[in-house]
């Protein structure tokens, strides 16, 4: 007989049981129901997307798939068919051939190229760890809320890309000196043939940052074809909708980009945490552009019952934004107290961080676990939640209410 | 110039990293989408309108938002995704949203 004996299934199962006692995120996730402000926050689940196991449904076309909190518990990369899903047109091609595949480099250029899949293998590969996440993650949590896309706060992943340095590329091509932004655009098309292409551009300054690269893998393997197969831009420290999916062209532009996806949509008002109040006037709009500081506890959920006036386990992650992460504190009294947590292994400064702590409850009743980073320029996250009408940007510390018996 | 402190973080030893993959031909099928809108004022305008750029879920997902804002999003539909919507169903489906899916 081969494969393992009942008795091994049976020593292994037990096993995982310890490992996860405690947590009350064990067993597969189940159907989200976000507290938003004003509810409509029950989300089903679906198997139903190809190359991705389960994840919350939150739009069904174009696809609008987040990642189950409980699978950022315990593990610091996110598996690729869990990593969220976000398309703005519903019109993605959903076969790609690798060899006729071609990555086209023009405009401000000493010579325009088209790169086959097995140039870009070619160059020197660079690899690393990034969060990729949505500029609205979070949004339902806005209030007064704000349309878009009601994410919570599993419109983010982080994993391993290896891929050749963008500025490799564009040094192939040679760029013209009059060049100041690259423009990309991926293979997905506009529903209606008039609507903008989804297109987004990067200072030439920032585009040459050796962080920057265009991936061709993901955790080691090909990206699933929803998140970009085969090529995808890394822009780490940035928002997600920098990231162009099935990536096929780029363009040197000689005068900012004024397509609609730079100059109106996705722009946030300049000022800290592109925070402003609702209906003020007279703010300055820019691009939204690096990531703020975040942290999360996963390995408890929300309302979770824990023993009152006894130390509690608590994990998690934190991501310092555009920078590392260099402090983590948790709080079991709704943030009267902080206790620094320790740190998990540095998988670089664009990464998630995961981190442990352990901290007393106090007496039976109502309790807020709380969680805070502040990141290695010293910005930490604030108590008071961040408002823009785009719903971008939520870094508020996270609360999270329990029970204490 | 903020970038040049993390260069270091980079490139890890290429005996880390993952080989470069086997790229193969991929043909995936998007599940499909049959959900229309639930009853109310002017529903079957609103299906034969919005569901040809999005699914139902898109709109139904989203908080009860005031009768201004859903003019505003069905505003942007036609004017910058380009959606060919009529004025006459616009305004019908306006009024489906407002109908539905407004605060009282």
């Amino acid at each position: 007989m081969s494969g393992p004996s009942r008795r091994t299934v049976l020593a292994q199962g037990s096993a995982m049981l310890a490992l996860t006692a405690g947590s009350a995120f064990a067993g597969p996730p189940a159907a989200p129901d976000f507290p938003f402000p004003g509810g409509n926050g029950a989300r089903p689940l679906t198997k139903d997307f190809p190359q991705k196991g389960t994840m919350v449904l939150q739009r069904s076309r174009p696809p609008l798939l987040e990642t189950a909190f409980t699978d950022f518990d315990n593990q610091v990369f996110t598996p690729n068919d869990k990593f969220f899903v976000r398309w703005h047109w519903s019109v993605i091609p959903t076969e790609i051939d690798p060899a006729s595949f071609r990555l086209k480099i023009h405009g401000a250029v000493e010579r325009e190229i088209s790169l086959s899949l097995s140039d870009l293998t070619s160059l020197k590969k660079v690899e690393i760890a990034a969060v990729n996440q949505c500029s609205g993650n979070s949004r339902g949590f806005f209030e007064p809320r704000v349309p878009g896309a009601q994410w919570g706060n599993g419109g983010m992943g982080n994993a391993r890309w290896t891929g050749a340095r963008l500025s490799d590329v564009l040094e192939k091509a040679g760029v013209k000196s009059s060049a100041v932004m690259a423009r990309f655009t991926g293979l997905d098309q506009p529903t209606v043939s008039e609507g903008p292409v989804f297109k987004k551009s990067l200072s030439l300054e920032h585009a040459r940052q050796p962080e920057v690269i265009i991936a061709y893998a993901m955790n080691g393997k090909p990206l699933p074809l929803l998140n970009g197969y085969p090529i995808r831009l890394i822009v780490p420290g940035w928002y997600s909708t920098y990231w162009i999916k099935m990536l096929s062209d780029i363009e040197l532009l000689e005068a900012p980009d004024d397509n609609y996806w730079m100059k109106t949509a996705y722009l946030i008002p300049d000022t800290p945490r592109a925070d402003m109040k609702p209906g003020q006037a007279g703010l300055t709009m820019v691009p939204i552009n690096r990531m703020l500081p975040r942290s999360f506890i996963t390995n408890i959920g929300r309302d979770a019952k824990l023993k009152a006036n006894a130390p509690a386990a608590l994990r998690g992650m934190a991501f310092g934004g555009d920078c590392g992460v260099a402090k983590v504190e948790v709080s079991a009294d709704g943030g009267q107290s902080w206790h620094e947590a320790k740190l998990g292994k540095d998988e670089g400064a664009y990464s998630f961080r995961q981190w442990t702590a352990r901290v007393a409850t106090g007496a039976a009743g109502p309790a807020t676990l709380a969680v805070r980073c502040t990141n290695t320029k010293g910005e930490a996250q604030p108590d008071t939640p961040n408002w823009n009408p785009s719903g971008f940007m939520r870094n508020v510390v996270e609360r999270l209410p329990v029970t204490l018996a | 110039m903020k970038f040049i402190a993390v260069t270091g973080c980079v490139v890890l030893a290429a005996s880390l990293m993952a080989a470069a993959p086997a790229f193969k031909s991929m043909s995936i099928e998007l599940p499909p989408d049959a959900a229309s809108f639930p009853d109310g004022p002017n529903v079957k305008t609103v299906n034969q309108n919005c569901l040809a750029c999005h699914s139902a879920d898109m709109v139904l997902d989203q908080p009860l938002l005031p009768r201004t804002t859903w003019t505003a999003e069905v505003t942007k539909m036609r004017n910058v995704y380009k959606a060919p919507i009529t004025d006459a169903d616009a305004a019908l489906i306006v009024d489906y949203l407002a109908a539905t899916h407004a605060p009282p």
